[in-house]
């Protein structure tokens, strides 16, 4: 049963995102919600049998690696599935309302919406390396696709050189494929990792590999990307831009180290990689200081929380890929709370400059206290997800003596409360009797709509996630790298 | 020297200039076309590899070769239907022009 559920999780979006092209408007909504609801039950019947002690794996038309492909799910997997469950599920509520299903705009979202959720799911699952590949550039291309999908010329440029830059990404992977399979005879993650030696072309192979994954997530100093194509990008589609779509290359990325990694035991290679991240969370949280537009605020914060993942690295214990898959949870449900609570503020306002935002809170109560919410997990203060999160990684460096790593991650939490603090008191400040006269365009509409709560209730949840951590942690503990215990 | 090692060292000759041309150039259609002989230099080492097996051509890298060769078609189209519509919208065939607002 649990095979099938598999097949459930990629193939309902999927044909839902078919059906949807095919269908008159008006069967959009019951469509793309089927697609997206079916999931649901799915992933609790893989999760209940991997709580069972079982790792779910299905070979693709009964040919076993390392001729077909292979799907599997694990305890890590599974994590990073929910997560895309849940983001999905709540920034769907605000695309609904947002690309309503009779506008032209939404005729070509929902589509390439519920693709990129396929796609997603798939990517989650893969064993295969050339499987990946072909996620990887599906989730690529949706993605920029949905940015561009406003056609303001800002968006559609943003869009072009993401699309340039994962497109070379991609190569990068693809061309490691061929070498990886060329020196090892087999695509499967798994058997890779077993049948590598040493030598100069596995190094080049996973040189190349490493970076075209790193381009892909936007790691300082491959992150130029990024806050133009997050910041411009239609609300709902930034949301899951931060929140899923930049995580399934490191998700790639730390299955290829830990599971696959013998080769890669490198303490040199580790430790730069922990670099890149300590430099993008001091970068990204200092960039996003001194942006003077909400959005684009948002976005640099997204580069530095990135940072995070990249001291597991270095770190290497199971404290740290506990904290760290948990880091990712917490900021994927933050991070899209915060974007869309800043896309609604922007839709309201008329523009996201820092300035218009004093006095929102009176206006617009509900989307100010979902971006305070989501910025209290940001910044990781109890009893947040993030708090949580980055406790653990702070003990995680501790254990092993990191200093110059715990200085980071405290440094990292300190800017963070700069920039959202800056934002929220200006949100709450008193406005002067002259700004409170209500400018053209700056009507309060959607106050208390479907589009604020669905950024309300997923910043509600970044917080639950902190004071509800202990079946999540059960359930990342399934699917530790292989050599850590629990 | 083997037939191998000249189509490996073929192929990174391919994918350098690809690179150097994807970063260089400063027309997007130009940018593409580096993308193209980037892709091109993959599918020659997919062969390379599938062609020095010692049991005869391995079936599975020329499938890759022809699935890789499916999405490359796929995202050049994407790519220049985006870029038409840049062009349309903007007037522009470059990303160097000025910086967009905040980006």
């Amino acid at each position: 049963m649990a095979p099938d559920a598999l097949a459930v999780l990629v193939f309902a979006p999927l044909v839902a995102a078919l059906a949807v092209i095919v269908a008159p408007p008006r069967a959009t909504t019951a469509l793309a919600l089927a697609g997206i609801a079916l999931t649901a039950p799915a992933l609790w019947v893989v999760t209940a049998a991997v709580l069972g002690g079982e790792v779910v794996e299905v070979a693709l038309a009964g040919a076993a690696p390392p001729l077909g492909i292979a799907w599997r799910a694990d305890g890590f997997s599974l994590t990073m599935a929910w997560l895309t469950f849940v983001v999905v599920a709540f920034v769907s509520l605000h695309a609904l309302a947002s690309f309503p299903s009779t506008s032209d705009a939404g005729r070509r979202f929902w589509p390439m919406w519920l693709i990129l959720v396929a796609s997603v799911y798939a990517l989650f699952l893969s064993a295969d390396l050339f499987n990946l590949y072909v996620t990887l550039e599906l989730v690529t291309l949706t993605a920029v696709a949905m940015i561009a999908i406003g056609g303001a010329p800002a968006a559609m440029r943003a869009a072009m050189r993401y699309l340039l830059l994962g497109l070379m990404a991609s190569l990068f992977y693809l061309l490691a494929t061929a070498l990886l399979y060329g020196q090892t005879g087999t695509l499967d993650l798994y058997q890779v990792g077993e049948r590598l030696g040493e030598g100069a072309l596995a190094t080049t192979a996973l040189a190349l590999m490493i970076t075209g994954l790193l381009v892909k997530s936007a790691i300082v100093p491959l992150h130029v990307w990024l806050p133009a194509a997050h910041g411009k990008a239609p609300g709902p589609v930034s949301a899951v831009l931060s929140a899923l779509v930049v995580k399934v290359t490191l998700y790639i990325l730390i299955r290829l180290w830990f599971w696959a990694g013998g080769a890669l035991d490198d303490g040199l290679a580790a430790f730069v990689l922990g670099l890149l991240g300590a430099v993008a969370i001091v970068y990204g949280s200092i960039a996003a200081i001194v942006q003077t537009r909400l959005k684009m605020l948002v976005a640099y914060s997204t580069v530095a929380q990135l940072g995070y993942v990249m001291l597991l690295f270095p770190l290497a214990s199971t404290a740290a890929f506990r904290a760290v898959t948990f880091h990712v949870l917490a900021h994927g449900v933050a991070k899209a709370a915060m974007f869309l609570a800043a896309a609604n503020l922007l839709a309201a306002l008329g523009s996201d400059r820092l300035q218009r935002l004093v006095g929102a809170d009176q206006r617009y109560p509900v989307n100010v206290l979902a971006f305070a919410l989501a910025g209290v997990s940001i910044m990781g203060l109890p009893p947040s997800g993030g708090f949580v999160a980055k406790w653990m990684l702070l003990e995680a460096a501790w254990q092993s003596q990191g200093w110059g790593w715990v200085a980071v991650i405290s440094a990292g939490s300190l800017l963070a409360a700069v920039y959202v603090f800056r934002v929220v008191a200006l949100a709450y400040a008193q406005p002067r009797p002259a700004s409170s006269v209500r400018r053209p365009g700056t009507t309060p509409r959607g106050r208390f709509g479907a589009t604020s709560v669905a950024a309300l209730a997923l910043a509600v949840l970044a917080i639950v996630l902190g004071i509800a951590s202990a079946p999540v942690l059960s359930l990342i503990d399934l699917g530790l790298p292989p050599g850590m215990a629990p | 020297m083997s037939t191998e090692v000249v189509y490996v060292l073929a192929a990174s000759a391919v994918f350098g200039a690809g690179v150097y041309g994807l970063i260089v150039a400063n027309h997007l259609m130009r940018k593409l076309l580096a993308l193209n002989v980037m892709s091109s230099a993959v599918f020659v080492t997919m062969l390379t590899v599938a062609g020095t097996t010692p049991e005869g051509p391995d079936p599975v890298a020329q499938a890759l070769v022809l699935t890789g060769i499916v999405i490359a078609v796929a995202a050049t189209a994407f790519a220049l239907a985006l870029l038409v519509r840049l062009v349309q919208e903007t007037g522009l065939v470059s990303l160097r022009a000025k910086d967009d607002d905040g980006a």
